[in-house]
């Protein structure tokens, strides 16, 4: 069993909980994510052009990268939270170039010394799996592949062989942070989806409330929220531990209330 | 005259991309996982035109009939004196309806929309001529166009903006980033991803996700396949050099593919320098750049360290992207094309040489390919050939041209 495996054989879904690295006092805006009772935490690298965000996500990336970030900074906050969480999985996600920059070996193998679980990158399908996929792998590190709406059933094997950890289904066709998908339609994916692998499904885009995140978390093993929480981040500044302390709270007991399998 | 099959002939510099997508280590479908299935649609889609004979039968019609084709072959007599060098002929694309090369790829891409059943189009444009000519087709089809435009570029390209918007277009200025191409292609990118079911995204360049790079070529391929023939036709023989301005790279594609496995006739590419490449001030993503990962293709592109992006600048707003598309970086690793940069400054003398020798107006994009003509000429036997791209008219620069000179117009 690892670390993440773990996050999803408790008996009650999983909330993943979002964050733009270095846009805000990070190390404590993580660890209030975990306080309130996130199951895993997603750690966004920031990239100056992350096409695949909405407003509130590109705002978090401007503001972190304005501030300076760099790769190096973004490893040490994982490598303190790592250091301060033992037990909580840690996923990076993020785009293909700043992580293939340096070579995948070598952001593998760095990724690897902070504690880092699995990797999600936006842009690496699997037909260029060659690109980031095998070092990830060799590192003991999950690649973490997204499935959407528009992924039919003939691409479906492609997606699911070599994900590891957890599928990310990406509720709506569009970029983060915007309108909700129909729990119908989200149902109805992970059923399908869940028919072509046995690895846990974790659902996210346009999660922002405790009574969205429940009512998913009934179907399916995972929700993960983000710019929700980014947007308290920009809202609060200095003061966000406490808002998302709070908010994560809500999110975490909608989610972990829900009965597996109950719809 | 139609779309290049990809030819097999073993070594050949004219058998790219593979199967994949790949031109060598370049290229590629790097797209989030919504997109795949369309990317993936569109490649069965071109290859099924390609062998079909009423599309083939279509987008030579709408060439020759709605866009003006064959450009015309030009001597340029004037200029070739004036340098003293090697003879300067010109392939006419800025005579082109809507004033530039970027016509004849967004009339393929159109009729590909179509076949599909896409009943609306995006794109992103950086001068504005891609979003000129998007918005144009998207008239003459009866689509509705939605042109993304970085809000810097709305601002010096205005005569643009206006002639998108009688054409009917939507223009969505960008403000994201620094407001250039770069980030009216993200928004483009966002779009599309957010409106997959009816959307279909005009890419302006060689660049994007497999299969644009090809595609995108293989439309712009007429200029290279007309200038090889008007070439035998007028003086028997191919030019010695072939010369053209990069910023994504479609023009050039478009001329150089046809000539390249003809071992005889070198290549020149010529890549914004802006204020000089020993600063950052520049768009010559070859030159200056490092292979990564942008806008769905692995190529060589501006960027730090940690592989952030960096901004390009060039006084020519059709220059200034920070990639560049990648069978050019494959023809660079394979040193089958030369690149050189040029600056804003030698650009700007070269398109007042053009003006004042020709009589022709050229755009700040092929004004670099102009200068890097005029510096090459001179070492040049006076009998051979140098053939560059006359991309784009220079209508549209005239302001940023003059704001340059210190004349108020």
């Amino acid at each position: 069993m690892t670390r993440l495996s773990n996050a999803f054989t408790k008996p009650h879904p999983a909330l993943v909980c979002f964050l733009t690295a270095g846009d805000g006092d990070t190390a404590a805006n993580l660890d209030a994510l975990v306080e309130g009772g996130a199951d895993v935490i997603e750690l966004g690298m920031p990239f100056t052009d992350p096409m695949a965000d909405g407003p509130a996500i590109q705002q978090a990336n401007i503001r972190s990268l304005g501030a300076g970030t760099t790769t190096a900074d973004v490893l040490r906050i994982a490598a303190e939270f790592r250091a301060r969480h033992a037990q909580v999985p840690l996923v990076l996600m993020g785009y293909a170039n700043p992580m293939i920059r340096r070579g995948p070996d070598w952001f593998a193998s760095a990724a690897k010394d902070a504690g880092v679980d699995g990797v999600i990158c936006v842009d690496i399908p699997p037909e260029e799996d060659d690109a980031l996929g095998p070092a990830l792998r060799a590192a003991g590190i999950a690649p973490i592949r997204l499935a959407t709406p528009t992924t039919d059933d003939r691409r479906l094997p492609a997606v699911v062989e070599g994900s590891q950890g957890f599928l990310y289904y990406v509720a709506v066709a569009g970029i983060t942070g915007m309108q909700q998908a129909a729990i119908e339609s989200i149902e109805a994916n992970v059923t399908r989806i869940k028919r072509a692998t046995a690895i846990p499904v974790a659902v996210g885009f346009g999660v922002r409330t405790p009574e969205q995140a429940g009512e998913i978390a009934r179907v399916a093993d995972g929700v993960v929220v983000g710019s929700a929480l980014v947007e308290l981040v920009a809202e609060h500044g200095t003061d966000a531990p406490a808002h998302l302390r709070e908010l994560t709270a809500g999110l975490a007991k909608a989610v972990h209330s829900a009965a597996k399998g109950a719809a | 005259m139609g779309i290049a099959m990809t030819d097999s002939t073993p070594n050949s510099f004219r058998n790219q991309p593979d199967e994949r997508g790949h031109f060598g280590d370049y290229g590629g479908r790097f797209v989030a996982e919504t997109l795949m299935p369309l990317v993936l649609d569109l490649e069965r889609e071109y290859r099924a035109a390609q062998t079909d004979p009423e599309f083939q039968r279509e987008f030579d019609d709408l060439l020759e009939h709605y866009v003006g084709r064959p450009s015309p072959l030009y001597f340029a007599e004037r200029l070739t004196e004036a340098l003293g060098g090697a003879q300067v002929w010109f392939k006419r694309d800025e005579l082109n309806h809507t004033g530039a090369h970027k016509i004849n790829n967004c009339i393929g891409q159109i009729l590909l929309a179509i076949r599909m059943g896409k009943t609306r189009i995006i794109a992103e444009t950086g001068a504005g001529q891609h979003g000129v000519a998007t918005a144009t087709v998207c008239a003459r089809f009866g689509l509705p166009c939605v042109v993304y435009m970085g809000a810097e570029d709305v601002r010096r390209q205005s005569p643009n903006v206006f002639r998108m918007k009688l054409l009917g277009a939507e223009v969505v200025p960008v403000t994201s980033g620094r407001g250039t191409l770069k980030d009216a292609m993200n928004e483009g990118l966002r779009d599309w991803v957010a409106n997959v079911h009816d959307t279909f995204y005009i890419i302006g360049t060689a660049a994007g996700p497999h299969p644009y790079p090809e595609l995108v070529r293989d439309f712009q391929s007429v200029i290279g396949k007309e200038a090889r023939q008007q070439m035998q036709d007028r003086i028997g023989r191919l030019p010695d050099l072939l010369v053209a301005a990069i910023g994504g790279g479609s023009n050039a594609l478009g001329l150089f593919h046809p000539f390249l496995d003809d071992p005889d006739v070198k290549m020149l590419g010529v890549e914004a320098a802006g204020h000089g490449l020993d600063g950052d001030e520049h768009a010559a993503s070859l030159l200056g750049g490092f292979p990564g990962v942008l806008h769905g293709n692995r190529t060589y592109l501006l960027q730090d360290e940690d592989g952030q992006i960096t901004e390009g600048h060039s006084i020519s707003a059709g220059l200034d992207y920070p990639g560049i598309g990648p069978e050019h970086a494959w023809l660079k690793d394979m040193e089958r094309v030369e690149y050189t940069a040029i600056t804003d400054e030698e650009a700007l003398e070269a398109f007042q040489l053009l003006c004042r020798t020709e009589g022709i107006i050229p755009a700040l994009e092929p004004s670099h390919a102009i200068a890097a003509v005029a510096k090459r000429a001179k070492d040049m036997p006076k009998d051979s050939v140098i053939l560059a791209n006359l991309c784009g008219r220079g209508d549209k620069d005239i302001f940023t041209v003059a704001e340059r000179l210190g004349v108020n117009i």
